[in-house]
């Protein structure tokens, strides 16, 4: 294991967070502010309670999960998107690293940043509605593998991308949808029924679903189909990853 | 002398079927200079590239240190640095970053006393701070050799590293290319500047359309170089080469118009004069008089028509 070459990568992808802090914190606190006052002051004072829970409350886990989603794809998919746009990948495939190492530094990074995001998004929810986490370890198992695997997925976008639009395609077309269809501001249980079994189909559904468990240990679906579901999305984007390095699918001939 | 780079019959054929090297080997001394010269598209970039792990090879094998380049990658290439063609640095980064970056990517420990020496020796100390987007082409030019250089190579991958590069430079790439020698580093570079070939490489590959053509002693190939042609235009053709002219190595072109003949620049004499007053006393008018040297894009164009059938 090259364990400089991992730490060099993953501190060269931090940097670059930090040399933007301001940018990259801001607007995830700017977003979240505007659907607490939105979602959890103008309309959330007409809804009273979802599952026993205030509906400030309620859209806490699944706002947190929108923005470490959407965070951990964008930085994922930039970080490596980037070196093949201006042509350092060439470093990269030139140095004695293998692909785990590779995967590990940029995904790495990109979970981190977005697990900081996540946390910040939490502490300002804090600051407008009150929070409980029962089950706080479950609550960051959850977190954590979410910034992972959503990580994984933006790298494959990152390495699928031949160009800055298809960079956005996939977030904006496939992402952003599932993650409003599913769930994040309301309990599937409020859907008609032939459209709860639609958004059984949706694997946003169990993330948030699980995540939200372990805050108010009320679900829409089993917490153990939760962490399958989790998963076997990690499992699949590992296994496309291993697939790309070892074709070199897109960055190698 | 063992060969620190040993290619063996290696191919490659890129996906759209182009072919870019055919049953290419090659083996390279430790320490020695070699340059890799070619045409623009003759598969020069395509071979490091294929040493260096950028590209998969379709065909045969290479070994930088006697570390196969593909199932020994991690051996063969932290042996290796590459200084691309094309400048590809992050626009953001400070200089010293990009560079302890590069050397952490090949596993070594960070060491700010090297890469002082290396900024020093690459005049790049003073900007060490600075943003490569305020650095100018040059200046980039050698921020890709401080990173290749960072890790310690053994072998230095030079790919046409003075394009594009105004003079002076081009002369301080030659003296760093001259120490970096002095401390055992074995250079392959690529260029299609004779001139630069002739400044500093001790061996040159001819490569052209994926095929190794040759590979001689740089002292070799000039002395083919040094040879003119001195071409006579006459103004009444000739059936024969005249007989006064039988003691010099002078052809008839076919119309009968003009005479050849090629000297040595590099001999004592030229033996120009002798042929001019024996060509005045033979009374033969001239209609014109034109030298030409033999260059390298000649020895190609040979070289390649002799390849063709």
């Amino acid at each position: 294991m090259n364990l400089p070459a991992i730490w060099a990568i993953y501190l060269y992808e931090m940097k670059r967070f930090f040399r933007t802090l301001m940018e990259s914190l801001l607007s995830p606190v700017i977003s979240t502010s505007l659907y607490f006052v939105v979602f959890g002051a103008a309309i959330g004072s007409r809804i009273d309670e979802v599952e026993g829970v205030s509906y400030g409350a309620f859209i806490v886990p699944g706002l947190i999960m929108l923005s470490v989603m959407t965070q951990a794809i964008s930085n994922a998919s930039f970080g490596i998107y980037f070196p093949k746009f201006i042509g350092t990948i060439f470093e990269l495939l030139s140095a004695p690293v293998n692909f785990l190492e590779i995967v590990l530094g940029y995904v790495g990074a990109a979970a981190t940043k977005s697990l900081l995001i996540g946390i910040v998004i939490l502490v300002t929810a804090g600051f407008f509605v009150e929070i409980q986490i029962m089950h706080p370890w479950a609550m960051l198992a959850f977190l954590l593998l979410t910034c992972i695997s959503f990580s994984l997925f933006g790298f494959i976008i990152g390495i699928w991308a031949e160009n800055f639009q298809q960079l956005q395609l996939i977030p904006l077309l496939v992402i952003t949808p599932l993650i409003f269809l599913g769930g994040a501001f309301y309990s599937i249980s409020m859907l008609p029924e032939s459209w709860q079994t639609v958004a059984l189909f949706n694997p946003v559904v169990y993330l948030v679903s699980g995540f939200r468990w372990s805050f108010f240990g009320t679900a829409d679906v089993g917490v153990g189909w939760s962490l399958l579901a989790i998963a076997a999305f990690t499992g699949v984007c590992m296994g496309v990853v291993w697939w790309i390095f070892k074709t070199g699918y897109r960055i190698k001939s | 002398m063992t060969a620190i780079v040993d290619v063996r019959n290696m191919g490659k054929v890129y996906d759209g079927g182009h072919v870019a090297l055919k049953d290419v080997s090659i083996q390279i001394e430790e320490g020695e200079i070699i340059a890799l010269l070619g045409p623009n598209g003759a598969g020069k970039t395509t071979l490091i590239s294929a040493l260096c792990g950028i590209v998969t090879p379709s065909s045969g094998h290479g070994t930088v240190g006697g570390h196969d380049v593909v199932t020994g990658y991690r051996k063969a290439r932290a042996m290796i640095g590459l200084v691309p063609q094309e400048i590809a640095l992050e626009p953001f980064e400070k200089v010293i970053n990009t560079v302890r970056f590069s050397r952490g990517l090949f596993g070594k420990k960070r060491n700010e006393a090297l890469i002082e020496k290396i900024l020093r020796q690459l005049s790049l100390w003073d900007k060490r701070n600075s943003r490569i987007r305020e650095l100018s082409g040059g200046m980039k030019r050698r921020v890709l050799i401080a990173k290749a250089l960072c890790h310690e190579p053994r072998v230095l991958f030079l790919d046409e590293p003075t394009a594009g590069v105004d003079v002076e430079l081009r002369r301080d790439m030659w003296q760093v290319v001259e120490d970096l020698r002095k401390s055992g580093v074995t250079i392959i570079l690529t260029t299609h500047y004779i001139e630069e070939a002739e400044a500093i490489a001790d061996r040159i590959a001819v490569i052209n359309k994926g095929q190794i053509l040759l590979v001689e002693p740089k002292a070799d190939l000039m002395s083919r170089m040094g040879q003119k042609t001195l071409r006579i235009d006459l103004m009444e053709p000739q059936r024969d080469v005249p007989a006064a002219l039988a003691a010099f190595d002078v052809t008839l072109s076919a119309d009968g118009q003009s005479l050849s003949y090629i000297y040595d620049t590099g001999g004592e004499r030229t033996g120009i004069t002798r042929l001019l007053q024996t060509l005045a006393a033979e009374g033969l008018a001239l209609r014109d008089i034109q030298t030409k040297q033999s260059s390298l894009e000649e020895i190609f164009v040979g070289l390649i028509k002799e390849g063709e059938p």
